[in-house]
């Protein structure tokens, strides 16, 4: 064999592979694009070309129900739970990572391994704080959950992150007279934006998505979260499932998410590289 | 300016003592350079004076004010630390003015002081750039930049140029000489670098494993170390010390033998030693010199030519190295046998615990050749 044939069927074997992932990975959403749009006996047929014929699922959901307010309730339960948990994280991170006290390593691991807990470990006992707060069925009854379940996993990102930036950088805004939080806000925090927004971005994403918490801890229909309504829908009578809708619903809440993503995608791969190498 | 005074200071971290209880009078207007081998704490002592690291026990104080529990601005110092530590995300003029605006100070001030700083320091035309557009050398000169335009009462310098290569290093040292002349400020200077201590400093101090070993002016620390590690770490290339005893005390001072069988008549104070007794001799490279008659023998083992010097490194009697410094090139070879011209008025001696016996030497400092006062001594 060749040289060159053989490279030709190594190229068409890494092809044949990505070409795998991609459908894999894609086709879920395709279909559910697919099917958005069909309605009635169409829903069950098996052809895979797309038909935009119809659009009464999307005008459905926002008609027979309120998924509107329910978007609004995802947008303002995740905006609040990204900027709440990167206040606290960035506090936090910076006594972890730059005050030394008894106890700092064990407090570290603790929030780490609280990162590990299933959702359902922690979900009666969330259950009782939320009814003594006296926030049950309501936005901040699933923004304050949200914040403890995000919580870890950004302090713990934030804290690696600020570790690595230089300790004379902080000794010297301390000489130039600055506080603790002057130094977090005007040295530190303009550093740490491509921390900030990939750890922001999954936070987001990761409170846009939760169902656990949104599930349990809403009543009415006008607190719930997208997922929860998306699974909470109902057809005409309780023998119907109402398909083309639950579809046409899932691809309006992942567009955002997509959109997201793609917009810092460059932020992001910076941020979970950043400080692996010395710019 | 400022007085700085250190009582009695004792760092530790953790169970480990690195700084033992030091004492320093620092005058106003003084250059004080700090310097020692790596670890020796001079670094960590001059955090202590800057306020970044609490003093376990003692007194600092400025200015007759006891300034132990005061903040690194409540101090009024300023700091340059070695990786320069310009905050990446501010310009030039925003580096220089952040102290300032945090102090309070008015915008038409900020601007005026900036402005005449960046006059000084000739960052006039980069006051827009950004850190990492600057090359190496202005961004050393925008962190004394820092620390000058807030007028403090001390500068405190930590090894600043040893990121520098060695042409700017030299160039940016004459700058800091400069500039302590003409704001005539206290400065106190952290280096490993010992011809910028020597060079730079009104007073060195030499610190070792935390304690201070000798605390004077360069020459004086040059020509009267007070015991064998000072006279070891200041000069370069090192002093040779030798092996060897006490053969006569005499009134010119004490016969010392050498290795090979020859003896020298150090012209220091015969203090606490007696004929027989084992002592170290110190002699510079700088001061031996190849002569027929020397009273010391080795053989030539390694020669390096510099052009200008020569450094001979010969074994003496003893195994010993010992390395001559001459002028010129040699016309030696590796493996002859010489004989070294030893000045007696140019030797050290040192006690059995290091410490030197008091050199009887004083005529005006730093005018002596090894013939010049090899001739003094006849």
């Amino acid at each position: 064999m060749t040289q060159t044939m053989k490279r030709r069927i190594q190229t068409g074997v890494l092809y044949a592979l990505i070409l795998c992932v991609v459908v894999l990975s894609i086709f879920p959403f395709y279909y559910a694009v697919l099917s958005s749009f069909r309605s009635g006996t169409e829903l069950f047929s098996s052809s895979l070309v797309p038909d935009f014929s119809t659009i009464d699922n999307y005008i459905g959901i926002f008609t027979a129900q309120p998924f509107g307010t329910n978007i609004l309730n995802s947008i303002i339960v995740a905006t609040s739970v990204v900027v709440l948990s990167l206040f606290i994280a960035v506090t936090a991170s910076y006594a972890l990572a730059r005050i030394s006290f008894r106890g700092r390593g064990l407090l570290l691991m603790t929030i780490l391994s609280v990162s590990m807990f299933p959702q359902v470990a922690i979900l009666s006992g969330m259950f009782e704080l939320i009814r003594a707060l006296g926030v049950y069925n309501s936005l901040p009854g699933l923004i304050i959950p949200n914040t403890v379940l995000t919580l870890p996993f950004t302090v713990w990102v934030l804290t690696t992150f600020m570790r690595e930036l230089p300790k004379e950088l902080e000794e010297a805004a301390l000489v130039d007279g600055a506080s603790s939080w002057t130094i977090v806000r005007r040295v530190f925090l303009p550093l740490m934006w491509p921390a900030l927004v990939t750890t922001g971005l999954l936070a987001f994403i990761a409170a846009w998505n939760e169902f656990l918490f949104a599930l349990t801890f809403t009543l009415s229909n006008d607190v719930r979260t997208v997922p929860v309504a998306i699974a909470l829908m109902s057809g005409a009578s309780e023998f119907e499932l109402p398909w083309g809708r639950i579809m046409a619903a899932s691809v309006v809440v992942t567009v955002p998410i997509v959109v997201l993503v793609l917009v810092f995608q460059r932020k992001i791969v910076a941020g979970l590289t950043a400080g692996a190498v010395k710019g | 300016m400022a007085d700085v005074t250190l009582r009695g200071v004792y760092k530790d971290f953790g169970s480990t003592r690195v700084i033992h209880g030091v004492d320093l009078d620092i005058k106003k207007g003084e250059f004080i350079v700090f310097v020692g081998p790596s670890g020796c704490g001079k670094s960590t002592l001059l955090r202590l004076i800057a306020g970044l690291e609490d003093i376990t026990d003692g007194e600092l104080y400025i200015d007759e004010a006891l300034v132990n529990q005061r903040s690194p601005k409540e101090r009024k110092i300023a700091m340059v630390f070695q990786s320069y530590a310009l905050y990446p995300h501010m310009s030039v003029f925003e580096n220089m003015a952040f102290g300032l605006e945090l102090s309070k100070v008015s915008k038409e001030e900020i601007f005026k002081k900036v402005a005449e700083t960046a006059e000084i320091l000739e960052l006039t035309p980069l006051l827009n750039r950004k850190p990492k557009q600057l090359s190496g050398g202005q961004r050393q000169r925008v962190a004394i930049g820092r620390a000058i335009v807030r007028n403090p009462k001390v500068f405190l310098f930590d090894e600043p140029l040893s990121n520098l290569d060695a042409a700017l290093r030299v160039q940016m040292r004459i700058e800091i000489a400069k500039l302590h002349r003409e704001m005539n400020a206290t400065m106190v200077y952290v280096t490993h670098d010992q011809t910028e201590a020597m060079t730079l400093a009104d007073r060195i101090v030499v610190l070792n494993a935390g304690r201070v070993e000798q605390v004077g002016s360069p020459l004086e620390l040059y020509h009267r170390p007070q015991n064998a590690f000072v006279a070891g770490f200041i000069g370069s290339p090192k002093m040779n010390f030798i092996k060897s005893s006490v053969v006569s005390l005499q009134e010119r001072g004490v016969e010392v033998a050498l290795p090979g069988g020859g003896t020298v008549i150090a012209s220091v104070a015969a203090d606490g030693v007696a004929t027989g007794d084992q002592v170290k001799v110190g002699i510079r490279p700088e001061h031996l010199s190849v002569s027929a008659e020397g009273p010391m023998t080795g053989v030539v083992e390694v020669i390096e030519s510099l052009g200008e010097s020569h450094f001979l490194y010969v074994r003496d009697a003893n195994g010993t190295l010992v390395t001559v410094q001459g002028k010129g090139d040699t016309r030696l070879k590796n493996g002859d046998t010489i004989a070294l011209e030893v000045p007696g008025s140019l030797c050290h001696v040192f006690r059995k615990d290091d410490t030197a016996l008091p050199r009887a030497f004083d005529a005006d400092i730093g005018h002596h050749t090894p013939a010049h006062a090899a001739s003094e001594l006849v």
